[in-house]
């Protein structure tokens, strides 16, 4: 660990956290339908939006209505992506004549994009005609993307002493955010991408000749704007296999910081929208310094474990000058790249600049722990702000009972319902996570998806079923993916870890949203501190721990001693 | 009221006596029937756990296996499962004595059923179970109330102590607030003319019975709320614990059941599990020693949330009668000849007033006159509206000023009806006194603020309850008591509507009121209130109004009426946090155990450096099933409550019960190991 590198890794948290705070305010107020400086450009288009499809944004809905509407657009766009990338072979914008994607790959493919996980059993460049990738994958990062902050924008709403039941108009959110945040932000981070040499181009690939005078063939494509949303929606599958390891996607230091920059922005400025439109900016800024805190902790720990490198080469005479750096970019070096892999598996975004797989046990235990925490430090596009309210229910939950109170957070009760509710929405992950990992393990099919026996073979297989459950996306790689197994099981794995999450939640803040606000008096429990931020982390780490924490021992633990003692697998 | 009553320390008994553990140890066998235990989701998943290895243990001894081990580890897991009994058991033989007696004083009640609600019509002897709602009794000097009721004719008084533990009869009439009669109270004047208010089995005795029994005791809405957390939390282990067999599997570990079975229970919360409805037992059980009646645990609860407290200011903030606390001598007069007189006129006066004018007077002016031999005592009446003394051809008088002044020889004196006026407007009661039929002055009389009562309100400020006054006072009276008493608000010429439209108000406003009260006008607002207190005296349209009945009729019990409720709290929160926290430790001792044979470096996470895998588990089981007695008195105390504010008493709590459950099973665990390898156990 160098001071630069640590250096590095807190200024660039600092920026985020400082960008992420007016642009949640941006954000809160868009979705209020209150006038922003962009509103003379985009008002007019949203207006026509609105009358050419028929939405009155003042027409609320309830948390039936408004969860319905999220699922009905998320099925559409799935059987929508399901249908290009089965028929892409006729459809435009395919130079390189790519066939349709195998139905079961096709299935898989599809769920991943509409759950904003980007799971990708398959290499972009050699599978996807631009065609697919333009109104398939980046149309869908646009859609799942918004329909996470819509998703925590209805939540934020429930907690509003003004709510009564009304959570907003699923449409209208959904149409604002795409609008307002995603588009203009993209077209930004586009012209930023290609000024530094991301290609954005209808040609599918260029034949150059090398200095060797050998012809070589490389693709190319639209992927500037497609890795703009990629990365600012967390979604995270990439254009090329390589993801933004790739010099097109990511091509250098500068892109590499604004696209680490870019994947924490939305994430981090979902708590302040959250405050805003709960009538509760302070509790807001509390939950962007609990998830600020443990992931810049999380990022120096995994620094840490990289910087430190691997040992049994030190052993054999290796300089370990820079840290572990295999599977490591030299462009970025170690620092970067561990502030990348944290940052990535913390917000379910998945984009990786190095290979999860070579990285060090304790590298690798960080980066599936930050997914096992279930996505809230801070998490994808709203889903990390769903899901860390769910965490502070809980936390106040215990919390509020030691002060001698009905347990309240915001103003609102936490009762029975609630809990069940939470409690259901958690349970999944485990199930999920844990029940597809032994599963898997102990079939046949599953073993032979292993290209690394031991404990390392062991996290190839957890890392898969946490980063499908936690929609991330990122693989640990070393695993193959595309089998039936694991096809359709981390489809599955998808699916809960989105919606069996979301659906609960949603009914949460219906509950929430129809209770009376309490005033906040001198025996209420107050949940905008110092206090309630260690509490807030002390029960994410503990509960997360307490569940993962056999598996974890079996795998990167267990590979991490083993090390220690001089033996690999 | 008796103040001793409402001292618990007093009336509480030793926590536990010998036969009571005797009868709870029995009891806690008898709960171990698995129809019972399903209602606690953790202790019988424990006991399921439990069954599930002692038939392993068996299988292993039948086909001629090692099954110490897993013997041991059923041991423990069934004595996990009795110590929870067992401290329900405990919480509710505490409550049985009580249940006892006044059990004793209910059975075979007789009663006099009349033909027609009048004194003399003809009655029949009927057993009191034939009593419906609206019956009417007549009830006789020496005869048992037999069923509660409203008195509709005649005045007696009642001994109320088979309730109250109040040996002073209290008077009960018809009409006004003191109309409600209680079943299993004894007349000891009089007769009564009562008509029944309760069906049989729903009196108020009976309600007491179940109360304390906790036989009728349903899960308050926290305490379900808290079962699904900890079902939730079950439910994870489980998982955590099921997933690990494939995992262990691949992994080239086989992982014996009993092995399995001690790492769920140890992590499934069952130290919160087991004590959680000795808790609310106990909880219940302080309420009742604080002479107070809930209709509900729920309201109990309630009370532990409350915001704003209404009380009515006399009686509870002042004392209601009326003291002296002035002399204002007419024009030409000197103060101690006016006190002198007022002293002589006062002699004889037991009343309150005349015992506060001698006071006075003694105090701030010396004055303590001598009763002269051959005087008179002329005692207050309602007629002349005067009370005095006549002595050796002299007369002093005190009395209304209106009265005085009919009967007054002489003139009045200039400025006096300015020195009445003033007096009037300050909220005190004016008394003129006269010496040998000549004005000398007034006294004034004031309600005077209970001693004490500033630092009540102090600390429930310091609990964020707010307090606001009630009273039929104009503003400039109420606010002058409303300083002097420290309370944060008031409501000044209050009529029953205001204080509903008052609560009401409060209510949209999201605070959570409570109120007590004891007339029927005070019914609306006890029933509008979240937690309204009824007085034994009052009336019966206020007690069922009310969710609680408080038996000493002493309306600043609600302040220790909200400590129980926000100490059930803070007991249940603080050893769900200890049993949570405690689940680190186990993974320590446990995880290396199981796994060092696979992978010997994770004898790197055998941070306690425990002796054998095998005596690690068992330590681990051990220490999760001894903690559970160990906490037991806790959990029927109650962790004590201090009036801080809620952060400080988080940060308080989360340190002792949060951080102190993160450490104190290393140490415990690494205790019992080296006791186990002491005896070689292990």
């Amino acid at each position: 660990m160098t001071a630069l590198g640590v250096a590095q890794i807190v200024l660039l948290l600092a920026v985020v956290v400082g960008c992420a705070i007016p642009l949640g305010a941006f954000i809160a107020a868009v979705l209020s339908g209150r006038r922003t400086f962009l509103s003379p450009v985009l008002g007019p288009v949203e207006r026509g939006l609105f009358r050419l499809s028929g939405i009155d944004p003042a027409h609320g809905m309830g948390w039936r209505t408004y969860t319905v509407a999220l699922l009905v657009i998320t099925a559409v766009h799935t059987l929508l992506l399901y249908a290009i990338l089965r028929l892409q072979f006729y459809l435009p914008f395919n130079p390189q004549g790519f066939t349709g994607m195998s139905p079961r790959l096709a299935f898989n493919t599809a769920i991943s994009f509409a759950t904003n996980t980007n799971w990708q059993a398959y290499s972009g460049e050699t599978t996807l005609s631009n065609g697919a990738q333009m109104l398939g994958l980046t149309v869908h990062n646009f859609v799942s993307a918004a329909v996470g902050i819509s998703a925590a924008a209805a939540v934020s709403r429930a907690f509003s002493p003004a709510s009564k039941g009304v959570l907003g108009n699923a449409w209208a959110d959904i149409t604002r955010i795409v609008l307002y945040v995603l588009l203009p932000i993209s077209l930004l981070m586009t012209a930023a991408l290609l000024a530094l040499g991301a290609p954005q181009t209808l040609l599918g690939s260029v034949t150059v000749t090398t200095l060797e005078g050998v012809k070589q063939v490389i693709s190319i494509g639209p992927v500037a704007f497609q890795e703009a949303i990629k990365i600012l929606g967390t979604n995270g599958g990439g254009f090329f296999n390589a993801n933004s390891a790739h010099p097109f996607e990511n091509p250098g230091i500068l892109s590499d910081l604004i696209e680490n920059w870019a994947l924490l922005l939305i994430p981090f400025s979902m708590p302040v929208m959250f405050g805003l439109l709960a009538g509760r900016a302070r509790d807001g800024m509390a939950l962007l310094a609990t998830m600020a805190l443990l992931l810049t902790g999380f990022a120096l720990l995994l620094y840490a474990a990289e910087a430190g490198g691997n040992p049994l080469l030190h052993a054999l005479g290796v300089s370990n000058l820079g840290g572990n750096m295999e599977g490591k970019e030299v462009r970025f070096g170690t620092a970067l790249s561990s502030l990348f892999a944290a940052s990535t598996t913390a917000t379910s975004t998945g984009a990786v600049i190095a290979a999860h797989d070579s990285l060090m046990p304790l590298g690798g235990l960080v980066t599936l722990f930050l997914i096992q925490l279930g996505e809230v430090i801070p998490g994808g596009v709203g889903s990390g702000l769903y899901g860390i309210v769910v965490f502070a229910l809980l936390a106040v939950f215990v919390a509020g009972l030691m002060v001698g109170r009905t347990p309240e957070y915001l103003g609102k009760k936490i009762q029975a319902k609630e809990v069940k509710l939470a409690m259901l929405a958690v349970l999944i992950l485990p199930l999920s996570i844990l029940g597809g990992t032994a599963l898997s393990l102990n079939t046949a099919s599953g073993l032979g998806s292993l290209a690394n026996a031991g404990p390392h073979g062991l996290s190839e297989m957890l890392y898969a079923w946490t980063s499908a459950t936690g929609n991330n996306g990122s693989a640990f790689a070393g695993l193959s993916a595309d089998t039936p197994l694991l096809d359709y099981g981390l489809a599955i794995a998808m699916i809960l870890g989105r919606f069996a999450f979301l659906v609960p939640v949603m009914a949460i803040a219906g509950s929430l949203s129809l209770k009376q606000s309490l005033r906040p008096g001198a025996g209420t429990f107050p949940t905008d501190g110092a206090l309630f931020v260690g509490l807030l982390a002390g029960v994410i780490l503990i509960l997360g721990g307490l569940q993962y924490l056999p598996a974890l021992s079996l795998g990167p633990l267990a590979e991490h001693f083993a090390m220690l003692a001089h033996a690999t697998y | 009221m008796n103040a001793s009553t409402s001292q618990p320390d007093t009336a509480s008994p030793a926590l536990f006596d010998s036969g009571m553990l005797l009868r709870a140890t029995r009891d806690a066998l008898v709960k171990l029937n698995p129809v019972h235990l399903i209602a606690s989701p953790v202790i019988f998943t424990t006991e399921i756990i439990a069954l599930l290895v002692t038939v392993l243990a068996l299988n292993d001894v039948v086909t001629h296996q090692p099954a110490g081990f897993a013997f041991q580890v059923a041991f423990w897991l069934w004595l996990t499962v009795l110590f929870a009994t067992f401290a329900e058991a405990v919480a509710e033989g505490r409550g049985r004595a009580r249940a006892e007696s006044l059990r004793r004083g209910r059975t075979d009640l007789k009663a006099k059923l009349l033909v027609s609600p009048d004194r003399n019509a003809l009655y029949r002897p009927v057993s009191a179970t034939e009593l419906r709602r609206g019956s009417v009794v007549l009830v006789e000097i020496g005869d048992l109330v037999p069923s509660d009721g409203e008195v509709i004719e005649g005045v007696a008084s009642v001994d109320e102590s088979a309730i109250t533990g109040e040996s002073a009869p209290v008077i009960r009439e018809a009409g006004g607030d003191r109309s409600a009669v209680t079943g299993g109270t004894r007349l000891v004047s009089d007769w009564l003319v009562v008509k029944i208010t309760a069906d049989p089995g729903q009196t108020f005795i009976d309600r007491m019975i179940g109360l304390v029994e906790g036989a009728s005791r349903r899960k308050t809405p926290n305490e379900i709320a808290l079962d699904i957390l900890l079902a939730g939390l079950t439910i994870i282990f489980l998982i955590a614990v099921v997933t690990l067999v494939g995992l262990a599997h691949y992994s080239g570990s086989a992982l014996a059941v009993p092995v399995l079975a001690a790492l769920l229970v140890t992590l499934i919360p069952t130290t919160i599990g087991g004590l959680l409805s000795a808790i609310g037992i106990a909880g219940m059980d302080r309420l009742v020693r604080f002479n107070v009646m809930a209709t509900s645990g729920r309201a109990v609860e309630a009370a532990g949330d409350i915001d704003m407290l209404l009380l009515d200011k006399t009686g509870t903030i002042t004392f209601g009668n009326r003291m002296a606390t002035a002399f204002m001598p007419a024009a030409g007069i000197s103060e101690s000849r006016l006190a002198t007189a007022a002293a002589m006129a006062s002699i004889g006066d037991e009343t309150p007033e005349g015992r506060s004018i001698q006071a006075f007077a003694r105090t701030r002016f010396s004055v303590d006159p001598a009763r002269p031999d051959d005087a008179q005592t002329i005692p207050f009446s309602a007629n002349t509206r005067m009370s005095g003394l006549d002595a050796a051809g002299r007369s002093w008088r005190k009395g209304a000023v209106a009265s005085v002044l009919a009967n007054l020889s002489g003139a009045k004196p200039a400025g006096f009806d300015e020195i009445v006026d003033r007096i009037a407007r300050a909220g005190g009661t004016p008394l003129a006194v006269t010496e040998d039929g000549v004005l000398l002055g007034v006294v004034a009389l004031s309600d005077v603020v209970k001693p004490g009562i500033r630092e009540r309100f102090a600390s429930l400020r310091k609990m964020g309850i707010r307090t606001v006054m009630i009273t039929g006072d104009n503003e400039v009276t109420a606010a002058a008591i409303a300083a002097e008493a420290g309370v944060d608000d008031f409501l000044a010429q209050a009529t029953p509507q205001d204080k509903l439209d008052y609560i009401r108000r409060e209510q949209t406003e999201g605070r959570l009121v409570a109120m007590c009260g004891d007339g029927t006008n005070d019914a609306p607002a006890l029933a509008q209130a979240d937690v309204g207190v009824a007085m034994q005296t009052g009336t019966q349209a206020a007690r069922e109004a009310g969710n609680m009945v408080d038996l000493d009729s002493d309306p600043t019990k609600l302040i220790e009426i909200v400590e129980i409720g926000k100490q059930l709290l803070i007991t249940r929160g603080s050893l769900t946090t200890f049993s949570i926290a405690n689940d680190v430790s186990k993974y320590f001792a446990i995880l290396p155990a199981i796994f060092v044979a696979t992978y010997p470096g994770l004898a790197a996470l055998n941070i306690m450096r425990l002796h054998t895998p095998q005596s690690a588990i068992l330590s681990a089981v051990i220490f999760n099933a001894l903690i559970i007695v160990a906490l037991v008195p806790l959990a029927l105390r109650g962790v004590a409550y201090r009036p801080l504010g809620a952060a400080a008493l988080l940060r308080r709590n989360l340190l002792v019960y949060g951080v102190g459950g993160l450490i104190a099973p290393f140490i415990g665990i690494k205790a019992i190991d080296l006791v186990l390898s002491f005896l070689k156990v292990a």
